[in-house]
């Protein structure tokens, strides 16, 4: 893909329970969203190994979010705090060997909230676009294309 | 080192102990390695000094010895640190083991070097368990000593104040060395999985060979797994053959697990892992 016509890949790996189902209020509601989304779901965010989040960099993604329930909503009790803890940890340590902040983002989107669903897509993807193509990654994945 | 013979052997003789890991004299000067006694007429191999390395907190999961019974376990305060660890994280129960803690003057980094100043371990530096924080018997009481400057923090904040691009340069460079001998994993007394993920195929999250995407993802998910349960004993670091600073990358997990839980691993045996719990009222404001 030229330049000119790049446009970026964004994964977003969400709950089964609220994230999901927000998106999918968002969609039976009509509302438009930039389409640069690829959703993958998951039971849990509890249930999200950040090794998740580094395949979805090596497959190409230029930034990833992650999104659940809110605090006090997750349909397992605490698979979010739990969750929330790792967060703190792996955005830091991704952080520190380079990679910057914009292309790892976090959210929490209710079933209720399409509204929402729609603005941190748009701002995920509006601040990853302005980033660029992570070139970085990419660039140690190019051994590995022919194979994909 | 009559005392630490005195304990071993009265521990063996006992039958307190089945086996004591301890160190004995290295091949050469400036060299310990690990040993294994089970009679107390072996008691007399046990020496402890300047050079004596390696965490034998490592041996305490491991299947091989374990099943023989209750172990004595001669360590350095930072050692248990790794055992306290390893009690939090319901792998040794406390009245499995028998700590010989041993008052420390410090160690050199690797082996083969004399006891001099400029050959101090980094994680000397920032050590308060000299006379360690829980034992069975103590032997010994440490020196006067002047610890060196922390270089570790002094790398950590150097590479933060670089752009996000550099640091990405620095460690792509640092990993792009990276054989996968997983020697790192195997000195590590917290890497006890009895498979470890990048042992694991079928999915293969990792990718094995030592490719530059398979060395960072690896370095990375190393790094992870043991966010908020290094303790810095720094054995990664000596034992890797191409000299990634590995330690610098567990220190900056264990910097954020002080900093935003207040957390340090392997002081309380009672304690809580780290993200083996949580606080409803958990920083979240980088979460939308």
């Amino acid at each position: 893909m030229s330049e000119s016509n790049w446009e970026p890949k964004i994964v977003a790996i969400v709950c089964n329970w609220c994230t999901y189902t927000g998106a999918d209020l968002a969609g039976t509601s009509r509302m438009k969203y930039q389409p640069n989304v690829r959703i993958i779901k998951l039971p849990c965010t509890g249930r999200i190994d950040p090794v998740f989040i580094l395949k979805a960099f090596e497959r190409g993604a230029d930034g990833v979010l992650v999104s659940g329930c809110h605090p006090g909503d997750c349909h397992y009790n605490a698979g979010n705090f739990h969750a929330r803890r790792r967060w703190m940890l792996f955005r830091d340590l991704l952080d520190f060997v380079g990679i910057e902040p914009e292309r790892l983002q976090f959210s929490w989107v209710s079933a209720s909230e399409g509204r929402k669903w729609v603005d941190v897509i748009n701002g995920v993807t509006d601040a990853v676009r302005a980033r660029g193509p992570f070139t970085g990654y990419q660039a140690i994945n190019k051994e590995f294309v022919a194979h994909e | 080192m009559s005392d630490l013979c005195t304990v071993a052997k009265e521990l063996l003789q006992s039958g307190q102990v089945k086996l004591i890991v301890g160190y004995e004299k290295g091949s050469g000067p400036h060299r310990t390695r690990p040993v294994v006694i089970r009679s107390a007429e072996e008691a007399g191999r046990l020496v402890f000094d300047h050079h004596s390395l390696n965490n034998l907190a490592v041996y305490l999961t491991r299947k091989e010895i374990k099943h023989e019974g209750r172990i004595g376990i001669v360590a350095k305060g930072c050692d248990v640190r790794a055992i306290v660890q390893l009690i939090q994280e319901k792998q040794v129960k406390r009245e499995d083991v028998v700590i010989i803690g041993m008052a420390c003057d410090g160690v050199v980094r690797e082996f083969g070097l004399a006891w001099e100043r400029e050959h101090v371990a980094p994680k000397c530096a920032v050590c308060d368990v000299r006379t360690p924080h829980l034992y069975d018997i103590l032997v010994g009481s440490p020196a006067p000593f002047e610890p060196p400057a922390d270089s570790q923090l002094a790398r950590i904040e150097q590479l933060k104040a670089m752009p996000p691009a550099e640091r990405w340069a620095f460690w792509e460079r640092e990993f792009e060395k990276c054989i996968r001998c997983y020697a790192c994993r195997q000195i590590c007394p917290m890497c006890f999985c009895d498979r470890c993920i990048a042992d694991k195929s079928v999915p293969q999250w990792l990718e094995s060979s030592a490719s530059r995407r398979g060395n960072l993802a690896w370095n990375i998910m190393r790094a992870f797994h043991l966010a908020g349960r290094c303790v810095g004993c720094g054995e990664c670091d000596r034992v890797c053959p191409v000299d990634i600073p590995l330690s610098l990358l567990n220190r900056e997990m264990a910097l954020v697990a002080k900093q935003e839980y207040g957390y340090e691993p392997g002081r309380d045996p009672e304690a809580p892992t780290l993200i083996g719990t949580y606080d409803k009222d958990d920083r979240q404001d980088f979460i939308q």
